[in-house]
């Protein structure tokens, strides 16, 4: 029982840090460039469902298409004024950038949006429904559906469609790719809108199940990072797998040995799993250039 | 005709002296106090109760001539619940606004970072709302740190006795995972310890953590029959929302960090369910004082319509108390030096205050003027929370 109850909990959200670090997958495919920013980004998503569908009373179908157009406008934003500039430069100076765009985001958040944690209401999850015995809230099922429906979405436009196949020629040749008519710096830029996209969806999902505040997306970035590494930067059904695996992984370590020692087992976890597979549990080590 | 600028410059000196001597007190130089406390980030409603309570006191204080016949002032610092960022603002109002006593925020590592500072520069130091054991028993052979507050090994004893009259023989721990968390795990232990009771089993969680289904689900395991709850609201509304999926009807007894934010909010119905320790409630009767504060109180800021408006009630009421207690001592003293205004607060007493009368609020042995028997134990009703009456 107290296995199962765990493995249910831990999937639940270990699809929270998959999705979260699909966005750091889609601009590493694209760009083998990182937005830092991923984390506020969640944020930003919970923060504007929560003014427009509660405080402003906006219809929430309406509120949730607002707030993730915004997040993605976020990305934009990113790519053109965070990575573009250094990246044209040669500079890596891009990692530091986003993370700094990141940290002006959340205090800019707590500033107009307040400093108290607030609840965005959901109907999914307020009765919980039981499963096997265990009590869970309909959209902890929700949300690793999501999860596994945008990886193996992502997956299939990169390999069977002709845009995909020009996304990734991309990062193969960006010169290449631009004498083929490609246009880079568009497929970079959408790549960026992307990521926050799909790092809005994730905080709308979350917030409902945990609370809304200027901070929520700190801790949970730094996470899905650490996931996206261990699966395989490369691979989206990889950083979803690892997503699924650090979720779990986490919650049987609560269960089994105790929180207090949750922090360790996961992260030495974390530690083999690298030693035993560097380049991520379903990524490929890149042709080396000499 | 050269002497009478002369004669000019001395009545005007004469006037001045005049002048000066009728001038009313309040004209003079204030009488500054200072607050360190977390007026942004998770915590600002703290640092915005303990203003209130604060100012809501000066202006009574300051109607009815000042001390020393001078006004009082207030001058605030946020801290960002940093220690670091505490201890650099203690000291500025210290060294340079020269306040005379500096008011304490809700974070116990915030409060403890300031105590060495205070205890060295000889700087009276009142704690009015974090409540960890050790920053008033803090060994100093010369200690300038005062309270009116919980304290956490006080707070101990007292949840332990509420889950003992609801029947708990084995109550679990629900703990944040910082030095809060770790303080009250040594109190309980020594108070379960003393009650004579097991405990279930001990578990902690992050401030940012959304499922606690599996800490809890140990202590179900562990045959718990209570919970004590120690964390701020943000994750003490998820270890409720976590026992409601469960569907585990368990007794929760909470210190009382729930307290500072909207618990029924973020917790849902199962969060009316939790009892609660504070020190000060302004719902049910309430004597002349409670009255007369609670109309001051909207008087002065207007935002006050209901009474969920001035929850949580113990970082006003503390500090309301708090303040009238250091103008005493300051009156007392004569002065607004630190050893002076150190040494009254030995003296002062009985006053009547807000939370209960002080017969002699604080004595060489004793810096805290709130003791086990001030508790009281409540529970949210809606945004409102209320005291228990059974």
């Amino acid at each position: 029982m107290l296995v199962l109850s765990a493995l249910v909990s831990g999937l639940a959200q270990g699809a929270m840090y998959g999705l979260v670090a699909l966005g750091y997958h889609v601009t590493f495919a694209v760009s083998r460039t990182v937005n830092f920013a991923q984390g506020s980004a969640m944020m930003l998503g919970a923060v504007l469902g929560y003014v427009l569908g509660v405080r402003e009373g906006w219809p929430m179908p309406l509120a949730v298409a607002a707030a993730l157009a915004l997040c993605a406008a976020f990305g934009l934003l990113v790519e053109r004024v965070l990575v573009r500039p250094f990246v044209r430069r040669g500079s890596e100076a891009w990692l530091m950038a986003t993370v700094a765009g990141g940290l002006v985001l959340d205090n800019a958040a707590m500033f107009a949006f307040g400093k108290e944690p607030r609840a965005l209401p959901s109907r999914l999850a307020e009765r919980p429904v039981e499963i096997l015995g265990l009590g869970l809230y309909p959209l902890q099922l929700v949300i690793p559906v999501v999860g596994i429906a945008v990886a193996a979405a992502l997956h299939l436009l990169s390999r069977r469609t002709a845009h995909g196949r020009a996304l990734l020629a991309v990062v193969q040749n960006p010169t290449a790719a631009r004498l083929m008519g490609i246009d880079v710096g568009r497929a970079v830029a959408l790549s960026y809108a992307g990521s926050t996209l799909l790092a809005g969806i994730a905080g709308l999902l979350i917030a409902p199940l945990s609370s809304v505040t200027a901070e929520m997306g700190t801790l949970f970035g730094i996470k899905a990072f650490a996931v996206a590494i261990v699966g395989g930067i490369g691979s989206a059904p990889g950083v979803v797998a690892a997503g699924l695996a650090y979720g779990v992984v986490e919650a049987l370590a609560t269960a089994l040995v105790g929180s207090s020692w949750t922090q360790i087992v996961v992260f030495a976890a974390v530690i083999g799993s690298l030693a035993l597979r560097p380049n991520g549990l379903f990524g490929a080590a890149g042709p080396r250039k000499v | 005709m050269d002497r009478r600028p002369v004669l000019h410059r001395r009545a005007l000196l004469v006037a001045l002296a005049l002048g000066a001597a009728a001038v009313p007190a309040a004209a003079q130089d204030p009488v500054k106090v200072g607050l360190v406390a977390a007026l942004s980030g998770q915590s600002a409603k703290s640092g915005e109760a303990i203003t209130r309570g604060l100012q809501v006191a000066i202006d009574e204080i300051n109607a009815g001539g000042g001390v020393l016949g001078r006004r009082i002032e207030l001058v605030r610092r946020d801290d960002e619940s940093n220690p670091a960022k505490g201890l650099v603002a203690a000291r500025e109002l210290v060294q340079r606004e020269k306040v005379a006593v500096v008011f304490g925020g809700i974070d116990t590592p915030v409060s403890m970072a300031i105590v060495p500072f205070a205890n060295g520069a000889k700087a009276p130091f009142m704690g009015v709302w974090a409540a960890g054991t050790p920053i008033t028993r803090n060994g100093a052979a010369e200690n300038y740190v005062f309270r009116v507050s919980a304290v956490d090994e006080l707070v101990d004893e007292a949840l332990v006795a509420q889950a003992a009259r609801k029947g708990a023989r084995k109550p679990g721990l629900m703990l944040i995972n910082n030095p809060w968390g770790e303080s009250n795990e040594a109190g309980l232990k020594k108070a379960l310890a003393a009650a004579g009771l097991p405990a279930a089993g001990i578990e902690k969680f992050g401030n940012d953590d959304i499922d606690m289904v599996p800490q809890l689900a140990r202590l179900r395991e562990g045959g718990a029959d209570a919970l004590f709850l120690v964390a701020n609201v943000q994750p003490a509304a998820q270890v409720v929302r976590s026992l409601d999926r469960m569907g585990w009807p368990v007794p929760v007894v909470s210190h009382w960090g729930p307290a500072g934010g909207r618990f029924t909010e973020l917790g849902g119905p199962r969060a009316e369910t939790v009892d609660m320790v504070q020190t000060y409630s302004f719902s049910g009767r309430l004597s002349p004082k409670g009255e007369a504060v609670l109309a001051a109180l909207k008087a002065r800021y207007p935002e006050i319509r209901t009474l969920s408006d001035v929850t949580p009630a113990v970082g006003i009421a503390n500090a309301y108390d708090a303040m009238h207690l250091a103008a005493l001592a300051i009156a007392r003293a004569g002065s607004t030096e630190g050893p002076a205004v150190r040494a009254a607060f030995y003296e002062i007493g009985p006053y009547q205050g807000l939370i209960k009368t002080y017969a002699r609020p604080f004595s060489p042995g004793n810096h805290d003027a709130l003791s086990r028997e001030d508790y009281i134990f409540t529970r949210f009703s809606g945004p409102e929370i209320v005291p228990l009456t059974d």
